[in-house]
């Protein structure tokens, strides 16, 4: 099992491959260490994401594979359409790291809160989009994402390990933990940790689970939405991210197509967070592992008197 | 960095550059027929292109592998029919598809597709190529070719943010394999640059973002000749050639004009706009004027 950081992974694989090149909209809190490790091939351009995503086109058009860093709001906002069009649509091995995604922007407030970065990149024919649940998995999957010809969305998140991750990491593959029929918690991202606690919660009150880690967004381990659909009284998705066009519109959207009938249960935002610091920014919006896990019970309280039908769950 | 030197790709000898350039002004009044094309864009850049593609750029239909090649990227990219004549004069691609312009079996459209011989990227949306081309030239820094990167913009285009971010980016990077060429023609889509958001005085600000400027006219060949003959204008610095042109040029009915930047043609309006290229009449005023953007 790999215990190292992520920036120790970047600059071993930089190390293996001459052609990698390290870009950075002065977004550097993961790759202090790099500039003087890579040398030229560490190019910081400044707050300039769009410059900094239209350039990472032109060095992968002349071999390069860019892994670029910038802010994630900043990366899938601001250089949307550089993105979109100079990277997606000539399908470009270009690697776009997006740092503090979602809940873990904290106390920035809304400005620096991407939370519909899934959404942007979906939208975009040929985009992987990666989102590691904690910094082992982060470094277990950079060399894949590096290695993948596509181009790639990587939803930064170094917290520390809450699951272990024993299957390695291979892109559309999730990753599943336990095999209790009650209810199976779909997560991707650091939440997969306060899902796992959720579902240990549950599992006192008697309600048997299974956490499955989507841990890549696309391309999607379909087999694995589904058959957590058909095997399951309840599925719940648990993202720090729009409930449109996220998480939950990815995994409903599954189960419709494979024509699973089951319960669902969307918990993730529907506008902007209250910013402040993780612990409390969790406790108010509901996503503590204590209020993931009431939220489950009572759905499932609901959903015991509409078996055998697609309802989706509220939560009044 | 070496003089510019005449490529091996020159067509037969008995066709100058203006001869050359007539060619290409007629492929774009061709390419007009039907579905049209942003024609007034399109005509004031064709001299620019013939002599950098002549002259300049150590590039040719086969040397588009050549890892020590020159790259140039239309960022202002509604312009391409007056690139897509020039390439297919100059032997990129057979001059017969340009027949197939606008058509869904092929890929010539309003705007550049990379799958097209010589187009280096697709572009359109105003703003890009310069951030792309900044991603060549770092990497051509890298490597240490000899590789030299052009983008070619419209005055218009510079109103776009992300043209002076990316001048700010090239200049702290040194980048002096990046040569821009602005078509200043003075319109942007339907009105005047300077009507509008004034990018006067030019040079200055090109010159207060890092760049070396030279400004030249930009349909008379031996100015461009002058204008390109020595590059990098300043070793360290980013090149920029502002060439004063004017939208629809060749063409003295529609020359300068607001409303001529995109227009749809019958034939027989082409066949008077050919007949005014060539000088034997002037034509009377084809097509309404369509407002594009």
């Amino acid at each position: 099992m790999s215990a190292r950081s992520y920036e120790e992974v970047l600059a071993a694989l930089a190390r293996e491959n001459p052609d990698l090149v390290v870009l950075t909209a002065e977004n550097r809190a993961a790759i202090r260490g790099l500039p003087a490790i890579l040398g030229p091939r560490f190019i910081d351009v400044g707050i300039c994401e769009q410059t900094l995503v239209g350039a990472a086109a032109g060095l992968a058009l002349r071999g390069r594979v860019p892994v670029v860093h910038a802010l994630a709001t900043f990366l899938t906002l601001r250089a949307f359409e550089f993105i979109r069009t100079d990277v997606g649509l000539p399908g470009l091995p270009v690697k776009l790291v997006g740092a503090v995604p979602g809940f873990l922007s904290e106390a920035n407030g809304p400005t620096h809160q991407a939370i519909e970065d899934l959404a942007l990149m979906r939208a975009i024919p040929g985009m992987q989009i990666v989102c590691p649940a904690d910094e082992e998995e982060l470094a277990l999957g950079l060399p894949e994402v590096v290695a993948s010809p596509a181009p790639t969305y990587l939803r930064f998140n170094a917290v520390p390990a809450r699951v272990p991750h024993r299957t390695g990491f291979k892109l559309g593959e999730a990753e599943v933990h336990g095999s209790g029929s009650d209810v199976a918690i779909l997560a991707c991202g650091f939440l997969v940790g306060e899902a796992a606690a959720a579902l240990e919660l549950l599992l006192a009150r008697g309600i048997e689970g299974r956490l499955v880690n989507l841990r890549t967004l696309a391309p999607l381990d379909r087999a694995a939405v589904l058959r957590a659909g058909e095997e399951c009284d309840l599925v719940v998705t648990v993202e720090d991210h729009l409930r449109s066009g996220g998480l939950h519109a990815i995994v409903t959207g599954c189960l419709a197509e494979g024509a699973v009938t089951t319960g669902l249960l969307g918990l993730g935002l529907e506008r902007w967070f209250k910013p402040a610091m993780l612990p409390d920014v969790l406790r108010h919006e509901g996503f503590t592992a204590p209020q993931l896990a009431q939220r489950v019970e009572r759905a499932l309280t609901r959903r015991g008197m509409s078996r055998g039908q697609t309802v989706v769950l509220g939560e009044q | 960095m070496t003089v510019a030197r005449r490529s091996r790709q020159d067509p037969p000898p008995e066709l100058t550059d203006r001869e050359l350039a007539l060619r290409v002004r007629e492929h774009v009044i061709r390419m007009a027929v039907g579905g049209g094309c942003f024609i007034g864009a399109s005509l004031s850049c064709v001299e620019l292109l013939v002599h950098l593609y002549r002259h300049v750029l150590r590039l040719g239909p086969d040397r588009l592998h050549d890892p020590d090649r020159d790259y140039l990227f239309l960022s202002k990219g509604h312009d391409v029919p007056a690139l897509y004549g020039t390439l297919a004069e100059l032997g990129y691609f057979p001059r017969q598809r340009l027949l197939r312009h606008l058509s869904p079996e092929d890929d010539l459209y309003w705007h550049p597709n990379r799958a097209v011989p010589g187009v280096e990227f697709h572009s359109g949306s105003l703003g890009h190529l310069l951030a792309v081309a900044i991603g060549v030239a770092l990497d051509v820094r890298l490597r240490g070719g000899p590789n030299r990167v052009f983008v070619v913009l419209g005055d218009g285009e510079l109103d776009e943010g992300s043209i002076w971010e990316g001048l700010l980016v090239a200049s702290a990077q040194h980048l002096d394999r990046l040569v821009l060429v602005v078509d200043r023609n003075g319109l942007q889509a339907n009105v005047r640059t300077e009507e509008l958001v004034p990018l006067e005085p030019l040079r200055d600000k090109l010159e207060a973002f890092g760049c070396r400027v030279h400004m030249t006219e930009g349909h008379h060949f031996g100015a461009l000749a002058s204008a390109f003959a020595r590059l990098p204008l300043a070793a360290g610095q980013p090149t920029a050639v502002v060439a004063r042109t004017l939208r629809g040029k060749g063409l003295p009915s529609i020359e300068g004009r607001a409303d001529r930047w995109f227009m749809r043609l019958t034939p027989e309006e082409a066949g008077e706009l050919l007949a005014e290229l060539h000088g034997r009449q002037r034509a009377r005023l084809p097509a309404e004027p369509l407002v594009v953007r």
